[in-house]
């Protein structure tokens, strides 16, 4: 009954998404002060219903309600409270289901909350919202229903083991979550494109919800990237798979945004540009959503797919991104130009900031497309690696780094280069200093890491620099954000750099007893038992590791072998010390018994995933900061 | 000018929607088909793969008649599966010739006892050289060569019975 009550709100809730939008188009047309105030209570009613639904999947899945057949799937009855909860929306189904839930949950925000915006285009954005949340709702109902019943089951499938994993019960939602966020951010562009309102209150209440977004994608990528690190056993933390592409794209363009939002929300400037990335970045998630669901692009993450609701999601992408590509390229032309600025002033930086990572956002997603598009166009196969985004977009991130150094120190509307450059004086000292470090101490090394050394030496102190001469106590919340972000980024480059320089890697065929050496460590291995899992079997590598004439220490990596599905996976062996990881993964054996091993040490390696860590902090810390300047500025409530 | 721009991203965005459409329409192949088709043979020289069995080189299939050459392995299950097909294929007079990838004279000697042995020559490929050279990705594969050591076709995967019209037409074709 539960799950019968569960789709009936989903209905319900689809119903409500189709008032909101009809009610909104209608007051719109000229019918506001009669059905105007009807459309907030409308979105508040919908996000409740489908509130109940989610909370009924959530209570079939607790039951472990074998006779719906998603739980059938993708539950077991014996699995920890955890993950049967979190089963839920570890799932294709459940997963769409917790996307409509926050979406509405999104839309009962601002019907309630939210005071700045115009009424006119506060009906807009909640109207947009409406239709949004339709194609979605059609979406669960017609392609992918979470509540079908099936009969005869007693016993689930369980959830895939590589899914079984703390981390990665939160990293789909996570990003999910930023996805929404940025839906809203698409929602509010549209609406203030309907009513030709782009100016500095629309930013104002885009910003939150850009924000968020974003926070929620950093979190995303840097948990995504530590797992791909550490699970799949090859030794590296980002790949340029497609899935990975898919996910740090709207990443590029909330990033861009976010820096552009600024600049509308404190100088009125960039309006059409603003409007146009908040498109953008909701049809990245899109494009990115498609990708990894209709499975036309070959990935090494396996993923279910399923090509009618590739085709579903490719409707939905042609009717909203199409659409609010059209509207557009119509209304566009009645926004008024911004304020003017100096190529020179904080504007300026922020704007070669968004031309540089819409750049590479343009590099990253041609070399995802290319195999697609080449194999449409000539029939061949091909795939595009690491080199090619590497060397395309290194370079550009390099100098987009730079100007990240320069840009939060410079003056609104107008400032002279000169007098930015000796400002920067600390920061280009210890670039140097940094620069000489590295080719006395470490000759030889590329010249892309080299530079991202030296970057993260002179930005790592120039991140800083706004917080220079402030007394600490009284500066705001979000400029404590924005220096922490900034400071984030650095650090991470600075892993990057280092992992990328100097990485030691060893690849042999060992003896039992047999000793090596890789970086700082000898390491010995001293026996290879099976062991037997809960639900898979595997064999262990006793590996004991000594660095110099420290104390020796064991590690365990295994190969494990699931049977259903058949699966084998790499569970490396990774030891964390302060200057970074020794990172171990054993192999076959060969037919004179000998175990492959393949050692890594990996200096400052963990600078990656803190750097992320960090940016994601920043931002939250500036949203905090953004969210309480709101409230304490509010107008009183308008009356629509 | 400002126009034009304006309606850039409308239009770049109808682009992708096509090759996206165009993607989700075009049958899955999973496969990757070589690039030496309409081309001939790369050079080689296999020593045997069994001892008492020729081994295999480039030059002993430019003798003027098409036949096809079986890229299989004694540790390969769906090669047990199209071993009764090449047997067929050698009843109607087909020579076939056989690269024994990654394999032992021992295993093979045994897998020819199980499953028959249709080969005139089987060359043994230890280290898959030949198998990358001819652009070959799995076990089993076949490909048909012509007279001239033209290769005409590549089947990827066992060949099933259904499959037998088709490779002796391409195989008539290659005459």
């Amino acid at each position: 009954v539960i799950a019968e009550a569960g789709l009936a709100a989903l209905w319900l809730g689809a119903a409500m998404a189709l008032l909101q939008l009809l009610l909104g188009v209608l007051a719109l047309g000229g019918r506001r002060e009669f059905l105007g105030p009807a459309v907030a209570p409308v979105a508040v009613v919908q996000a409740a219903l489908v509130g109940l639904a989610f909370a009924c999947l959530i209570a079939v899945f607790a039951r472990s309600d074998m006779s719906v057949l998603l739980v059938a799937a993708n539950s077991h009855s014996a699995k920890p409270m955890l993950y049967k909860v979190a089963g839920a929306w570890g799932n294709h189904e459940g997963s769409m289901l917790l996307w409509v839930t926050i979406l509405a949950l999104a839309g009962a925000t601002i019907a309630l909350f939210e005071r700045k915006l115009r009424a006119d285009t506060r009906l807009a954005t909640l109207a947009a919202q409406g239709a949004i949340a339709l194609g979605f709702y059609a979406f669960l109902l017609f392609a992918s229903n979470p509540f079908a019943r099936i009969a005869g089951v007693s016993e689930g499938q369980g959830l895939n083991p590589l899914l079984q994993d703390p981390g990665l019960a939160f990293h789909p939602p996570t990003l999910y979550l930023g996805y929404v966020g940025l839906s809203v951010a698409f929602s509010f562009a549209v609406g203030a494109l309907v009513t030709r309102d782009v100016g500095a209150a629309f930013a104002r209440a885009m910003r939150p919800w850009v924000l968020g977004a974003w926070i929620l994608l950093t979190l995303g990528i840097t948990a995504g990237s530590y797992w791909a690190y550490y699970e799949l056993g090859w030794g590296g933390w980002w790949f340029w798979d497609p899935v990975e592409n898919a996910s740090l794209m709207p990443w590029l363009a909330a990033t861009a945004l976010l820096h552009s939002v600024t600049v509308l929300a404190t100088r009125e400037g960039l309006r059409a540009w603003t409007v146009m990335l908040a498109v953008v970045a909701f049809s990245m998630s899109m494009v990115g959503t498609f990708l990894v669901r209709s499975g036309i692009l070959t990935s090494v993450h396996a993923f279910a797919v399923d090509p009618r609701r590739g085709t579903f999601i490719l409707a939905l992408l042609a009717i909203y991104i199409g659409g609010a590509l059209a509207l557009f390229g119509l209304r566009v032309g009645t926004v008024r130009e911004g304020s003017r600025f100096d190529a020179v002033s904080r504007e300026g930086s922020l704007v070669i900031n968004n031309l540089l990572l819409s750049a590479i956002l343009g590099i990253v997603l041609v070399g995802t497309l290319y195999p697609l598009i080449a194999e449409a166009v000539t029939g061949e196969k091909l795939s595009v690696g690491p080199p090619y985004f590497n060397s395309a977009a290194g370079p550009l991130a390099l100098i987009l780094v730079a100007i990240m150094a320069a840009g939060p120190i410079m003056r609104w509307r107008r400032d002279d280069l000169k007098a930015t450059l000796i400002r920067l004086a600390g920061p280009l000292l210890a670039a140097a200093l940094a620069l000489l470090a590295v080719i006395l101490l470490a000759p030889g090394i590329r010249i892309l890491p080299l530079l991202g050394l030296v970057a993260a030496a002179g930005v790592g102190l120039a991140s800083l620099a706004p917080l220079w001469g402030r007394n600490l106590r009284r500066t705001p919340l979000y400029i404590w954000g924005m220096v922490i972000a900034h400071l984030g980024i650095a650090v991470s480059m600075a892993g990057m750099a280092s992992e990328s320089a100097f990485t030691k890697e060893t690849l042999v065929a060992s003896r039992i007893g047999e000793s090596h050496r890789v970086g700082p460590y000898s390491v010995r291995l001293d026996e290879v038992t099976p062991v037997a899992g809960p639900n898979y079997t595997a064999i262990e590598g006793t590996v004991v590791a000594q660095r110099g004439d420290g104390a020796p220490f064991t590690l365990h990596p295994q190969t494990r072998n699931f049977p259903s599905p058949q699966t084998e996976t790499n569970e490396a062996a990774i030891t964390t010390v302060a200057d970074g990881q020794l990172y171990i993964v054993v192999g076959r054996p060969d037919d004179d018994g000998r175990w492959q091993l393949r050692l890594w040490w990996k200096p400052f390696v963990t600078l990656i995933w803190a750097g992320g860590a960090l940016v994601a902090f920043g931002g939250f810390l500036s949203l905090i900061g953004r969210v309480r300047r709101e409230m304490r500025h509010a107008p009183a409530r308008e009356t629509i | 000018m400002r126009k034009l721009l304006i309606w850039l991203p409308l239009a770049m965005f109808l682009i992708f929607l096509v090759v996206f459409a165009g993607g989700l329409i075009r049958p899955e192949s999973k496969t990757i088909p070589s690039k030496l088709i309409g081309k001939p043979m790369p050079r080689f020289a296999l020593g045997p793969a069994l001892p008492g069995k020729p081994g295999l080189s480039s030059a002993e299939l430019m003798n003027g008649q098409p036949h096809l050459v079986n890229v299989f392995a004694s540790w390969c299950i769906p090669c047990i599966a199209e071993a009764p097909q090449l047997r067929q294929l050698v009843a109607a007079g087909v020579p076939v010739y056989g690269i024994a990838i990654r394999d032992r004279p021992e295993d093979l000697a045994r897998f020819i006892e199980r499953n028959g042995d249709p080969f005139r020559a089987i060359g043994g490929d230890p280290n898959s050289s030949v198998q990358i050279a001819l652009g070959s990705s799995g076990v089993p594969e076949t490909f048909i060569v012509d007279g001239k050591g033209i290769i005409r076709q590549q089947h990827i995967g066992g060949i099933n019975p259904e499959d037998l019209p088709g490779i002796m037409s391409a195989l008539g074709e290659a005459k």
